[in-house]
């Protein structure tokens, strides 16, 4: 029996507690103690990646053992190569994001166990494989996020924290009871046994059969969708993302847009798709249409925003509404089944592929904007700048490849994924993704006005002596830009790892 | 073993009211040994029985023999539960009360007498004797409010007595009647709990007087609409006197509910089952809306408890194992955490600040100032809200979970309960603690806040602790509830409910 991925949860929890048990006196000591801890999560991952077996694709490094017998609690642990690809990100971002706070100040030892415990709190998510015990970490990565945003965020922050937080309660609680009533019907908390009783049909009739109430799992399907509606968010129920992530900390932001929206879209694949792909089916329209409400509504919406944190919060809401158009058109009913299983593991390979290089590319922005807020003393209007090419050129150049990595530039690591996505659903869901290809216009203007307004254009003389990159920044954001090239050129190089487990999936679909 | 908890707390009022009177610190060390032995024999007590499932029998002594009364002290794996919860409460709250100056022997005394009398209450399963036991603390609560609390006291003292004696009326009403009814089936005189379950009461008796007696007991037990004794009284109880009100006086009614109204009567709690549910309901809603508008700290904890409570009725209502497992599970976890909260708003914060009001907290920075309240507030806070890894999320969903299989659209009003829930503690921490409002210009002549002392870090770690570990291995307890609700003695009442 192997504990891996316990202990890859552990490290970082318990790397919260001595930190937190340090006080804020010696401040370099807790900074290298964080990142020692965030790179021995990175280290684990890499063990992980390498001792995948791609090939099989199905739940690897599983832990299971009864926890509470007489509730069907279970403790089961595994991943796929859709959690594999999480955790990495995971592993990925949290150093970046605590080196991003290395001048955080006040109370730093606070500041950084909730980083680290929010890390642990991802971790878990993604490995997780019983509901009793995911939703543990599920809310265990909020109360974290929510400190952040509000002990260390911008001038609104109190009203960011409390928004976030309520919100996002609001769909986990009517995610629990959807499960209260999943585990009331049959006994089990298990996704995996979950999944293999909804692909029988035998689900569905147990649900109906202890409710006495035939659309019973239509209701059930709304609660669970609506807990991570708000996590993607899908609009209309994205409302809390911009305050949020404008107000918290340029770190944190890197966390909640790399990684926590993530956790949404895991939660699409993992658990709504595999255990309602029946209720999909039953509302597929409208979750298009919500799809392509998400992607060109929150693309017009960035365009009209004159704060970078906020154009960049609304664009990742348009990136993320790429992979939710991939799932549901995944869904739809298959036709011609070879031909159509094909463009759904495209569809579905792009989507997981979107969501890494999203956790990259946004992560990478957000570092970009909290290096130009160090700047610019806090200021980071659109009309605030310009002409920062001729003072900055190297952070120009640098921020202008993950631009176009977010705006899908063939030869970076965007574009693989959103071509990918659109090759499998425009078969699938024509009208769609005809229309979605509205946001990928809208989202090149707002990008290029973007750079326009802040790199080109005359220069501003109050930023005529704004220093360049420093070494040190350099080498900071190096590794998200290298991994850009890497990924546009060779995508194959994660492709590997989850394409069984997509193919996996799609089978699990087909009934 | 276990009776000695009863003897041992009274031994404990005895020897504080021969201590002299200005002997304080003496009081204290006596009122904490006493508690502690107390809590370890409940401990052990509870650890040594082996078989939770069955009403094991402590002592059986006739008492008044011509009504068939009996000196009858048993324990089975629900008395369990609640003793425990009674041992931790006491100590923590002599942790929590160690800086009362004021006539400190006396207020122990009282506070023991207390302690005793809800042993009592867990313990008997002689009708006669729970009632005694159960009228019994109404005495020392009362005087443990009008006399340290703060608030209106009078008025919140001669508030919960009077709901209190309302209530214990009704429950008298009902056991009168019920010992004549019985009498004559039986054929002799008993007041047994064991016995008198057996016996098969006429319908239309059972549906007029469960009512009767389950209000009696949900009085205490803080059920809407007859809870507004609750956060008045807790406001105005000293900190040690709304943790034991929030913690077990509350559960007394709870506890009283199931022992009681819901075993004699199997047939009339089916019957009103929906009223139950319905009320339970209301009460999380109201419990949790009300607290989201308060302006006195303690008033939102106090309303929280309302709401809390609500589950436990709720869970109660539900008569099927899973539902009943929750319920009882809710009221060991809802007695820690509520505990907790008072502690913190009482004694960390009020004792220090001499205010509750959010206007004047808010211009405070007590997050900075007090970091160990505010951390242990978050984390009682994040507790209460019903998080996972703490034991009042185990308890809410099994819940909520016997709540699906009989009410489905009630279940889903409760979890409008749950979020207002998350949203008054939010709003708790934020005005409480980390408020942005600026900081009131200090005064020269403003004496710093004293620190936490080691007493309130020890009870708040013990508190915590027991949350989490029954959060996390909710097992532990879970081993004693659930072969007791699968036992004969709730058989005829889990009849009526499905599952």
């Amino acid at each position: 029996m192997n504990h891996w991925l316990t202990i890859l949860t552990l490290v970082p929890f318990l790397g919260g507690i001595v930190i937190a048990g340090l006080g804020s006196e010696r401040k370099n000591l807790l900074r290298i103690l964080a990142l020692a801890t965030s790179l021995i999560g990175l280290g684990g991952a890499l063990c992980l990646w390498l001792h995948f077996n791609a090939a099989e694709g199905g739940l690897q490094f599983v832990e299971k053992f009864d926890w509470v017998p007489t509730l069907g609690i279970q403790y089961s642990l595994g991943v796929d190569g859709l959690g594999l690809l999480m955790v990495m990100l995971t592993a990925i971002v949290t150093p970046l994001a605590i080196l991003a706070s290395w001048n955080v100040e006040d109370r730093p030892h606070v500041y950084h166990a909730l980083v680290l415990w929010l890390q642990a709190g991802l971790f878990g998510t993604f490995t997780a494989l019983n509901f009793f015990h995911w939703f543990l970490f599920w809310e265990l990565g909020l109360i974290p996020a929510f400190f952040l945003i509000k002990l260390w965020g911008g001038p609104k922050r109190s009203g960011a924290a409390m928004q976030f937080f309520i919100y996002t309660m609001v769909g986990s609680i009517a995610l629990l009871l959807s499960f209260l009533a999943i585990r009331l019907a049959t006994g089990s908390f298990d996704f995996i046994e979950l999944a293999g009783l909804a692909k029988s049909g035998v689900l569905a009739s147990k649900l109906s059969a202890t409710f006495g109430w035939q659309n019973i799992g239509l209701i059930i399907f709304f609660g669970a969708f609506l807990g991570f509606a708000v996590k993607v968010p899908v609009i209309p129920f994205h409302t809390w993302l911009p305050a949020a992530y404008s107000e918290a900390p340029s770190p944190v932001t890197m966390l909640l847009t790399g990684v926590m929206s993530k956790m949404g879209m895991y939660g699409f694949l993992r658990i709504l798709l595999p255990i309602f792909p029946e209720q999909i089916r039953q509302v597929l329209t409208p979750l298009l249409w919500l799809a392509v409400a998400t992607i060109v509504l929150s693309a017009c919406a960035a365009f009209a925003q004159k704060d970078l944190k906020r154009i960049l919060a609304y664009s990742s809401i348009n990136h993320l509404g790429y992979c939710l158009l991939a799932l549901f058109a995944a869904a739809s009913v298959a036709t011609g089944v070879t031909a159509s299983d094909l463009q759904k593991a495209a569809a579905l390979d792009g989507a997981l592929l979107q969501m890494f290089n999203h956790g990259l590319t946004a992560s990478a922005l957000f570092l970009f904007v909290s290096l130009i807020e160090k700047r610019s003393g806090g200021l980071r209007g659109l009309g605030d700048f310009g002409g920062l090419r001729k003072v900055v050129p190297v952070f120009t150049g640098l921020m202008g490849i993950a631009l176009f990595s977010s705006l899908g530039l063939p030869g970076l690591n965007g574009f693989v994924g959103e071509f990918l996505i659109f090759k499998g659903v425009f078969p699938l869901a024509p009208w769609a993704a005809a229309i979605s290809t509205i946001g990928l216009l809208v989202t090149a203007i707002f990008l290029l006005t973007l750079i326009q307004r802040v790199f080109c254009g005359p220069l501003n003389e109050r930023w005529a002596k704004m220093p360049d990159l420093t070494t040190a920044e350099r080498l900071l954001v190096l590794p998200s830009i290298a991994l850009m090239f890497v990924l546009g050129i060779w995508p194959q190089f994660i492709l590997g790892k989850i394409d069984a487990t997509v193919v996996q999936l799609v089978q699990q679909l087909n009934f | 073993m276990l009776a000695w908890t009863i003897y041992i707390t009274f031994i404990g009022v005895l020897v504080l009211m021969l201590l002299p009177r200005d002997n304080a610190r003496a009081a204290r060390i006596v009122a904490l040994l006493t508690a502690i032995a107390g809590c370890v024999v409940a401990f052990i007590g509870a650890i040594q029985q082996t078989h939770p499932g069955e009403v094991a029998t402590i002592t059986q002594i006739d008492w008044i023999p011509s009504i068939g009364a009996s000196y009858f002290l048993a324990a089975d794996g629900i008395s369990l539960v609640l003793v425990v919860l009674t041992g931790l409460a006491a100590v923590s709250g002599i942790l929590f009360s160690w800086n009362i100056e004021k006539r400190t022997k006396e207020f122990f005394a009282f506070y023991l007498a207390l302690i005793g009398g809800v042993y009592g209450v867990f313990l008997s399963f002689d009708v006669l004797l729970l009632f005694v036991f159960y009228e019994l603390t109404i005495i020392p609560k009362y005087f443990l409010i009008a006399r340290w609390g703060s608030t209106r006291k009078e008025y919140g003292a001669m508030k919960l007595a009077l709901y209190s004696f309302v209530g214990s009326h009704l429950v008298l009403i009902g056991l009168v009647a019920t010992w004549v009814v019985a009498k004559g089936q039986l054929g002799h005189a008993s007041l047994n709990l064991i016995e008198l379950s057996k016996v098969s009461l006429p319908l239309a008796f059972q549906h007029w007087m469960f009512p009767l007696v389950f209000i009696g007991f949900a009085i205490l037990a803080g059920m809407w609409p007859f809870h507004t004794w609750a956060p008045t009284g807790h406001v105005a109880a000293p900190t040690a006197g709304s943790m034991l009100l929030a913690g077990v006086v509350m559960k007394l009614g709870a506890y009283g509910c199931l022992r009681v109204a819901m075993v004699l009567f199997p047939e009339g709690a089916k019957e009103w089952q929906w009223a139950i549910a319905a009320l339970a309901v209301a009460g999380i809603v109201y419990g949790a809306g009300v607290a989201l508008v308060q302006k006195d700290f303690k008033f939102v904890i106090g309303y929280s408890s309302v709401s809390h409570m609500g589950f436990v009725l709720l869970g109660l209502a539900t008569l099927n194992t899973i539902g009943l497992d929750g319920a009882v599970l809710q009221m060991f976890s809802h007695g820690i955490i509520a505990g907790l909260l008072f502690a913190v708003v009482g004694r960390m914060v009020y004792d220090r600040t001499h205010t509750r009001d959010f206007n004047d907290l808010e211009t405070m920075q007590l997050g900075k100032k007090l970091p160990f309240a505010a951390i242990t507030f978050v984390i009682a806070g994040v507790a209460s809200m019903g998080l996972p890894g703490f034991s009042g999320f185990i308890a809410e969903l099994q819940v909520l979970m016997g709540a699906w299989a009989v009410f489905p659209k009630l279940t889903i009003l409760s979890g409008v309960g749950i979020i207002v829930g998350v949203a008054y503690t939010l709003r708790a921490v934020q005005k409480g603690f980390y408020s942005d409002a600026p900081a009131k210009a200090s005064d020269p002549h403003e004496h710093p806040l004293e620190p936490i002392t080691i007493p309130e870090k020890v009870g708040a770690v013990m508190l915590i602790g027991a949350s989490l570990v029954i959060g996390l291995f909710p097992g532990l307890l879970m081993n004693w509830i659930e072969p007791c609700v699968k036992s004969p003695l709730f058989e005829r009442l889990l009849k009526g409910g499905s599952l």
